[in-house]
């Protein structure tokens, strides 16, 4: 069985531990660090930035609110193009209609595109239950699952391994699972492609079923999007017979054409590139081109729960660009899988507890994980308001169940604490997220605050935080 | 069991939402419509942009006029077998002295597809701000696999497929059809988010602009 989440510990605990960990820290500060620099360059090449985000806001706003009506109308055309679409009210449903399909194609192999939700759910956990050994594609979840390792990004499950770490899995695992690593592979980036690159072709060459996620569902049309670096996703989404993709219900974009804004937001915000290398978009089956068979799985999973949540419902907007486990002081000091869960950084901090409840132990300390240092609003492509939905979560922790809630806040706050310990490193991560912009809250403040807002406008946070100030002028006296 | 599950989600998500107006606000689209700083209707500069974008991705791009493209063709196609869709115009390959394959009677295993020098298309549509080819399986494009295994993709843009942005584009392809939006070779950034060419698909992407006859004057001199 691979790793997965359950029973990891809850973020206080792991965090103290990740912090210790020199090496992980030495990592994710590095692969931040460059993805940050790479997506402010490209993103002050689009002097409409703020007009984007505020229609991918927008937009997402309005599938949620007509969400029923919006993922009838993709059944309906997913069904006209020949697919066929299966709904899923959890995680345990969902794995046994993806089990149920692959078994009936009699495949005891099959290759996967990266997905979030599929690790969400455990799927190859259920597959392999099955008797059925599913093997990722993308160069960073096939570094994690042949290194029986946990994801730590959304983007690049891997960020936490440096080249030594990944060639030395490369060396050990690539022979168990097919063709070995090449003799002699170095830690050079470009060998360990290329290691990839022949590990998996004889997969892709075989390949009967494949199972995938996707970025978009575009309701007007039915059609799935999926954005890649590699060339895996257009493998698996194009050569095997039957392709399952599994979708949460907060995929669905309203019209075709609005993929203009996403396909713009998502790959500078993500990668810092322009557009991903490749991005392919499908409506149901293509007569002659591609897998003949299609399954979309709709998959709920606490979607429903987190939307009906008047302040959290806004975290169903993230596109999972990753850009605010890139920029978060927090994620930063302790790495991805202190959070226990596939979607780390301030978005797992809200999403987590609103997928699961606040009385789950795991989740309740998570809107604790945070500083509230607001560089993560600033990011978002979509404009969630992350601290909004952190202090109406942290309101709602402290007004739960008292067996949860007292060990969970003091030991979130000792950890936080102890994660910030280092002042000078602090500073410098907050004077980093200050420059990306002001925090600007425009409306009202959630939960317990939401009175303090009813008669007068949040006021602007400074772009210089007390802390400097007090150094920069003394105490006030220069 | 499904059936009961759709009713069931579908329950939710209206309770759920239950209290959000029904009517949505309007959506805000007030974002550029052409790639900024550039006047559409300049279409050497959208050409130059195109070219730049592209290249910068690690792409190899030539430009050439109708007199010149049978010759360059023949210079950036490998001497050896290369897979040239259904509807591409043969007529441009007289110069070039390698073989020819289509799909038209049989549809090539993967196999043999992995095993080809090169695929030679045309393409749907470009943008110029991303450096992006779209092709849509039109003719001269062929079925996506055929596109994917080789691991040398010869593209040929004509100059009037080129748009500056992806709202100036997106209308006019049609959804139906499987799309592939391409910016450049496969890469990746997933060891340490530094960028690397080349990993499963095509790892030389070759464009070659096909300028109208007052352009590719230009270009030559």
């Amino acid at each position: 069985m691979s790793r997965t989440f359950v029973g990891w510990p809850a973020f206080p605990r792991a965090a103290a531990a990740a912090t210790q960990d020199m090496q992980l820290r030495s990592n994710v500060t590095r692969a931040t660090g460059t993805i940050r620099g790479k997506r402010a360059k490209l993103v002050t090449e689009r002097p409409d930035w703020e007009d984007l985000r505020d229609s991918a806001a927008a937009l997402k706003d309005e599938v949620l609110a007509h969400l029923d009506r919006y993922l009838l109308q993709a059944e309906e055309q997913v069904t006209a193009a020949g697919g066929t679409v299966h709904w899923a009210r959890d995680a345990a449903e969902a794995n046994r209609i993806v089990t149920e399909l692959v078994r009936a194609t009699g495949e005891r192999e099959i290759v996967k595109v990266k997905s979030m939700l599929t690790e969400e759910i455990g799927l190859d956990n259920a597959l392999e239950a099955a008797g059925i050994s599913a093997r990722e594609t993308d160069l960073a979840a096939a570094i994690v699952q042949l290194g029986d390792d946990l994801p730590s990004h959304v983007v690049v499950p891997a960020l936490h391994r440096n080249r030594g770490e990944i060639r030395d899995v490369f060396v050990r695992e690539m022979g168990r699972h097919g063709r070995p690593a090449p003799q002699g592979l170095t830690d050079e980036p470009a060998q360990l492609a290329e290691a990839a690159r022949l590990h998996l072709r004889e997969k892709f060459l075989k390949a009967k079923v494949a199972v995938s996620g996707a970025n978009f569902l575009v309701a007007e049309t039915g059609t799935v999007v999926v954005v890649e670096s590699e060339g895996n996703g257009r493998m698996c989404l194009t050569l095997a017979d039957t392709l399952i993709s599994v979708v949460g219900l907060e995929k669905a974009v309203p019209t075709w054409r609005d993929l203009e804004v996403f396909l713009q937001l998502l790959a500078r915000n993500a990668t810092g590139e322009r557009m991903a290398p490749y991005t392919t978009t499908f409506t149901g089956v293509t007569p002659g081109d591609g897998p003949q068979r299609f399954h979309l799985v709709l998959v709920d999973n606490g979607r429903t729960r987190a939307l009906a949540d008047r302040v959290g419902r806004q975290a169903l907007r993230c596109i999972r660009c990753g850009a605010c486990m890139n920029i978060c002081p927090v994620y930063e000091r302790t790495g991805g899988h202190a959070y226990g869960s596939v979607y780390p950084g301030p978005i797992g901090a809200i999403l987590n507890p609103l997928l699961k409840g606040p009385d789950d132990p795991q989740t309740a300390s998570l809107p604790y994980a945070s500083s509230l240092c607001g560089a993560c609003n600033e990011v978002c492509p979509v404009r969630i308001r992350f601290t909004d939905v952190l202090l109406k979560l942290r309101h709602e922790v402290a007004e739960g169940d008292a067996k949860v809630k007292h060990p969970v806040e003091k030991a979130a706050l000792d950890a936080v604490g102890a994660v910030m310990e280092h002042p000078a490193a602090w500073n410098a991560a907050v004077r980093a997220a200050g420059r990306v912009g002001p925090l600007m809250p425009r409306k009202r403040l959630p939960g317990p605050l939401r009175g303090w807002t009813d008669t007068r406008n949040v006021p602007e946070i400074p772009k210089e935080s007390f802390r400097t100030w007090w150094k920069r002028t003394d105490g006030g006296t220069k | 069991m499904s059936t009961g599950a759709r009713e069931e989600i579908l329950g939710r998500i209206r309770s759920a939402t239950a209290d959000l107006p029904t009517q949505s606000p309007e959506v805000p689209r007030t974002y550029l419509r052409h790639a900024p700083d550039v006047d559409p209707a300049d279409r050497e500069t959208v050409l130059a942009l195109f070219a730049e974008r592209l290249e910068e991705y690690g792409a190899t791009v030539y430009r050439a006029g109708p007199a010149g493209l049978v010759s360059t063709l023949a210079e950036v196609l490998p001497a050896g077998r290369v897979m040239v869709p259904t509807g591409f115009p043969i007529a441009w390959l007289t110069q070039w002295a390698g073989e020819a394959l289509t799909e038209e009677t049989t549809p090539l295993s993967r196999r043999q597809l992995d095993g080809l020098d090169a695929v030679l298309t045309t393409c749907a549509v470009a943008i110029a701000e991303s450096g992006t080819v779209v092709l849509d399986t039109g003719p001269g494009q062929g079925r996506r696999a055929a596109t994917l295994l080789p691991d040398l993709h010869v593209c040929v843009v004509r100059a009037g497929q080129v748009f500056s942005s992806m709202p100036e584009v997106i209308g006019s392809l049609d959804p139906l059809r499987p799309l592939t939006w391409i910016s450049g070779p496969s890469a990746t950034a997933d060891i340490e988010m530094i960028r690397v060419p080349g990993v499963h698909g095509p790892r030389r992407l070759t464009v070659v602009l096909l300028l109208e006859e007052d352009q590719s004057r230009d270009a030559v001199g």
